[in-house]
């Protein structure tokens, strides 16, 4: 039977049987646009109340104990031996062990054992090999050992490398082509082993950073300070086999040098063996360079026909952490998941009197980890990525500048606080002033603003009175940094805060709070200078200063015009000489610069990783070093020297005082300014503390999986009705044109007279 | 036929090699050796001894176009550029400054690119060309001027406009699909909409004036008169007659640009976060990977070659008139 051609079939329900024969279905359009409105109708109905449509995650996953969290670009090293970025140490970070780890909660910056059974307490040995005690004088000190213990029962993440067969074999160690060419990615291996930790493990991933082929970047750093280091990576480059055809190394195993640099003593303790007297040492303990590397990891991945297969050590970790990555799509999703085999770690039960009110001890004493998975989905942009957040798909977020005033409003004292709509949404605000500085550096060596003249320190110190910072925060940062007093920021043992704590040179202490030397102040030294209202008094004209800056992008302009503005002030012309990143750092290298802006972030919490930024051996023209205005001062050198080999406490405090004291007022930087963080997270997101130093955090994170999948359902219902409106829209303005075409079709072509 | 493709196939050579030196020179231009090496080791404590040896392993330290020092052939085959350049041509891309290897990746990241290039071309050649031919319709009326008006606001937009803007209406405010994001298989849908309805979106105006014009100039055709003149409906010219003709400059066109489907899109791909081989191409640049950066110029200028290749012999299966000889 058919209905105005259209086949009607046995299975079609009576009431759209009764449908199509009443609407004559498709003759009219009338009853056309009846059906696509009801089915429009339909689709409203059916975005109402249901899974969010914009979930872009599994919908199974929707309560489960899993973290939300993106990578801008993907890591480039995931070794330990080459990683030194703080991108990559998200992930390294929770897979790897080193032997100490920073303590979450307490303040300053506490070293306490990960894996160690102790912190270790170095000792010192003289020339002849003879102990010292332990407040030895540090010229006396000609090496200092650290004996680490480590905890015994460690084991290591489910790996390929450490299956074996029946025989007691390894299964994967003498792969073949016809046995990888079903492998593309390391979970298509099917069997997985585990061993336990040893200190083996820890000695040979000492070794491995003397690989001359790996570019450890801390290479340069362990000669100087590991005993027979150099001669270590001499004897590897000699050594080792030659690289295949495609780049990729055969197997060499390290366990069969001797190095008097770090050496076992049992299975469970090893000791390094230092020159001097290097009290920083212990810092190094605790980053991922110092993690262990079984070499049957090694083992494996240098197999033939590993690096075609881009599996490499460089890109699957094989670590003791709470978590492995179960899931390495760089181009798409890091997946960490909960080691099976993790060793058990509480949560610290003490805490700052603070943490106890913020909920920081609700957890303490129980098991870490509290994730079961930790998912980093790939999100080059910041909007969409802001956008996801607000939605609930990512757990925490910084804030870009286009989202902040969206984000945070300033109270009357001038305290960052959240939005209105961000606090409707339980958001919660973390701010945390960074250990990093970003300064105007003057280049030394540069006959104008360079040397160690009265002139030219007058001429420093003037342009450092008009600088003015508090506006550049205020205008580029949103408020986010604090005008720096000195090279060490807080939280760095020898920073000092309040009225003891500023840089008189600069400011006056007023009215409880630093105040900025006036412009006239600023003009009577640039006179004094020999420069009065900024004139060079060779040519009469203006005094021209030039700027190396690194301009990206639009943005930069209003920057540039900015500092341009700040030394008009003085009447000095500043010329901007506007290159890319690569132009510029050769200029700093070359010394060919005159001003020049730079950061720097700690590595670890101590100022000696400051100050090593002024100390004149470390000069980037003569050493190649960071000290990147090559500032050179006897006095500070000297009084560098003798800092860094002490404990922190008066004496060093002291030492720290007179140093900041010398180059406040050489002024071979105008200080800049110390950056504020401030990220936001979500109501169902805990355990959160700015922690600088640490970044094996993620373990300590708690989710409330149940609120977040309600607010999620919440927040995120289709809106459909715009939709309908569209197809509505369309359909109408549609209609004209369908009325036209007919009358057209139907008119007669030629009209008689 | 044949003779006409080794032809072409001969002609490649010089053209991709001149690509290739293109290529090349500008890139040194802008980065050298020791940039390169920096931005592999990182900038913190790089010593110059491991910027040499980087630049040793990965033959970085020898003279780009000509090496003096070296003796007969040694002169120009022992340079940075013959070394880098020759095995493209195996098509042998290597692996990436950074360690991994460029086919593996070009491999896995092609798909994510074709899952919205393909969509896009499709959908969007639908959209279009039904437009053009209803524009064509009411030709000479408010609605063909109207539409034209609306064509000319359409392409004046920026693709990033669309991009922006298509994410906050139909990801952030209603809520239709995920802002951002890709996944593999069967659940890469959802993350598709957005794109192809963004891309396609974008495409409207210059793809349906294109189509427009194509038409315009059928229509006015003596053929087309007779068809009239013989008592065809409106839409048996359109539909039959002009269309049949009009789609010969239109596939033609289409053909070119199908080989280039592979390459993604540079904008799309980094604002959706979809891993595909434009933004493993933008990444490249921005790190300064001179060996995906080459590879994926090298294969670019293939694929382009290869395409106006096919447009010529697709010209042959659609016009019988033409022969390649």
């Amino acid at each position: 039977m058919k209905v105005n051609g259209w086949k009607r079939t046995g299975h079609t329900a009576p009431h759209l049987r009764r449908n199509l024969s009443e609407s004559h279905w498709p003759g009219k359009p009338w009853g056309r646009i009846g059906w696509l409105l009801a089915g429009c109708w339909a689709l409203l109905l059916s975005g109402c109340g249901g899974e969010p449509w914009n979930n872009p995650y599994p919908r199974e996953e929707a309560a489960a104990n899993v973290l939300y969290s993106s990578f801008s670009e993907r890591p480039k090293h995931l070794d330990p031996a080459r990683s030194y970025s703080a991108n990559e140490y998200a992930f390294l970070a929770q897979i790897y062990e080193p032997p100490l780890q920073y303590h979450f909660l307490l303040r300053p910056y506490q070293l306490v054992p990960l894996t160690a059974q102790a912190v270790p307490v170095p000792q010192y040995f003289d020339a002849a090999g003879q102990p010292l005690s332990p407040d030895a004088p540090p010229e006396q000190i000609a090496y200092s050992e650290y004996r680490i213990q480590i905890q015994p029962g460690i084991r290591y993440q489910p790996h390929p490398a450490f299956a074996k067969d029946a025989s007691g074999a390894y299964r994967y160690h003498e792969l073949t082509e016809g046995d990888l060419r079903k492998i593309r990615v390391l979970s298509d291996f099917p069997e997985l082993g585990t061993r336990v930790l040893t200190a083996e493990d820890y000695v040979y991933q000492i070794k491995r950073l003397a690989v001359p082929w790996l570019h450890s970047p801390i290479a340069g750093v362990l000669r100087e300070h590991l005993v027979g280091f150099a001669a270590l990576s001499e004897r590897i480059a000699r050594a080792a086999p030659e690289a295949r055809a495609d780049g990729s190394r055969p197997f060499f195993d390290l366990r069969t040098l001797d190095f008097p640099g770090a050496r076992v003593l049992d299975e469970q303790t090893y000791v390094i063996r230092i020159r001097g007297k290097y009290p920083q040492f212990l810092y190094w303990l605790a980053m991922p360079f110092f993690a262990p590397i079984p070499w049957e990891a090694e083992r494996f991945y240098q197999q033939p026909g590993m690096k075609q297969r881009n599996l490499q050590l460089d890109w699957y970790p094989v670590g003791t952490g709470p978590f492995w990555l179960t899931e390495n799509n760089p181009n798409l999703r890091m997946v960490l998941s909960r080691n099976p085999y993790f060793h058990g770690e509480t949560y610290p039960q003490e805490g700052m009197p603070e943490d106890q009110a913020a909920g920081l001890l609700a957890d303490a004493g129980k098991p870490l980890p509290f994730l079961d998975r930790a998912v980093y989905s790939l999100e080059k942009e910041s909007i969409p990525y802001w956008n996801k957040f607000l939605q609930g798909w990512y757990d925490s977020s910084g804030i870009a500048s286009d989202a902040f005033d969206q984000a945070i409003r300033f109270n009357a004292q001038g305290e960052a606080g959240l939005s209105e709509s961000m606090r409707a949404k339980g958001m919660g605000l973390l701010t945390a002033v960074q250990t990093s500085i970003f300064y105007l550096g003057f280049n030394m060596r540069d006959p104008v603003v360079g040397g160690n003249s009265r002139r030219s320190r007058l001429l420093r110190r003037a342009i450092s009175i008009a600088l003015d910072y508090e506006e550049y925060i205020s205008i580029f940062l949103n408020g986010r940094g604090i005008p720096a007093q000195g090279p060490i920021p807080p939280g760095i043992f020898g920073y000092r805060d309040g009225k003891a704590g500023i840089n008189p040179y600069v400011y006056r202490w007023k009215d409880g709070r630093p105040q900025r030397r006036s412009l006239a102040e600023a003009r009577a030294l640039l006179a004094e200078a020999g420069y009065p209202e900024g004139r060079d008094p060779a040519t009469g004209a203006a005094l021209n200063l030039y700027y190396e800056a690194v301009a990206s992008g639009p943005d930069d302009k209003a920057r540039l015009n900015w500092m341009r503005k700040q030394f008009k002030k003085l009447g000095i012309q500043l010329v901007v000489r506007t290159t890319d990143y690569n132009r510029f750092q050769e200029k700093i290298r070359r010394g060919t610069g005159q001003l020049f802006t730079w950061g720097w972030n700690a590595d670890y919490p101590d100022p000696e990783n400051f100050l090593f930024l002024l100390y004149g051996p470390n000069s980037k023209v003569d050493g190649g070093g960071e000290n990147a205005a090559n500032y050179d001062n006897p006095q500070f050198n000297a009084l560098f020297e003798r800092m860094k080999n002490l404990d922190n406490g008066p004496e060093r405090q002291k030492l720290l005082d007179e140093m900041v004291e010398i180059v406040r007022r050489d002024a071979p930087w105008v200080w800049g300014f110390y950056p504020k963080a401030f990220s936001l997270h979500h109501a169902w997101l805990h355990n959160l503390k700015p922690n600088l130093m640490a970044n094996n955090t993620l373990k300590y994170r708690r989710i409330d999986p149940q609120l977040r999948a309600a607010q999620r359902r919440a927040w995120n219902q289709p809106i459909l009705w715009p939709l309908g409106l569209i197809a509505a829209a369309f359909l109408l303005l549609s209609l004209p044109a369908v009325f036209a075409y007919r009358r057209r079709e139907r008119q007669i072509g030629l009209q008689q007279p | 036929m044949s003779a006409y493709l080794l032809r072409r196939f001969l002609y490649a050579f010089p053209i991709l090699l001149g690509v290739n030196c293109l290529t090349f020179a500008l890139f040194f231009l802008v980065n050298s050796p020791d940039d390169m090496a920096r931005m592999q080791l990182g900038q913190k404590r790089v010593t110059p001894e491991a910027i040499e040896q980087w630049k040793r392993e990965r033959g970085y330290d020898k003279p780009l176009f000509y090496n003096g020092e070296a003796s007969g052939w040694g002169r120009f085959t022992e340079t940075i550029f013959f070394e880098k350049s020759l095995r493209l041509f195996l098509f042998d891309f290597g692996s990436s400054d950074a360690g991994r290897d460029i086919g593996y990746d070009i491999a896995q990241r092609m798909w994510p690119s074709l899952a919205i290039a393909v969509p896009v071309l499709l959908v969007g050649l639908l959209v279009n060309l039904s437009f053009a031919l209803f524009l064509v319709l009411f030709r000479g009326t408010y609605i063909d001027l109207g539409g034209v008006v609306l064509l000319v606001a359409l392409l004046s937009i920026s693709s990033l406009f669309y991009i922006i803007g298509g994410q906050y209406l139909l990801g952030k405010l209603l809520r239709l699909a995920p802002i951002s994001g890709y996944d593999t298989g069967l659940h890469a849908w959802k993350f598709l909409v957005l794109p192809v309805i963004v891309g396609v979106l974008s495409g409207i105006g210059s793809g349906t004036r294109l189509y427009r014009t194509f038409f315009l100039e059928e229509a006015a055709k003596d053929y087309v008169r007779t068809a009239r003149a013989k008592g065809l409906s409106e839409r048996l010219v359109l539909f039959r007659h002009i269309l049949g003709n009009a789609l010969i400059p239109i596939l033609t066109g289409v053909v070119v640009v199908l080989p280039l489907l592979f390459l993604g899109s540079l904008l799309t791909e980094s604002f959706f976060g979809i891993p595909g081989l434009g933004s493993y191409t933008l990444d490249a640049i921005n790190n300064q990977d001179f060996a995906i950066v080459r590879a994926m110029v090298f294969l670019g200028s293939v694929l382009y070659i290869l395409g106006l290749v096919l447009t010529d012999l697709s010209y042959v299966l659609v016009d019988p008139r033409v022969r390649l000889h």
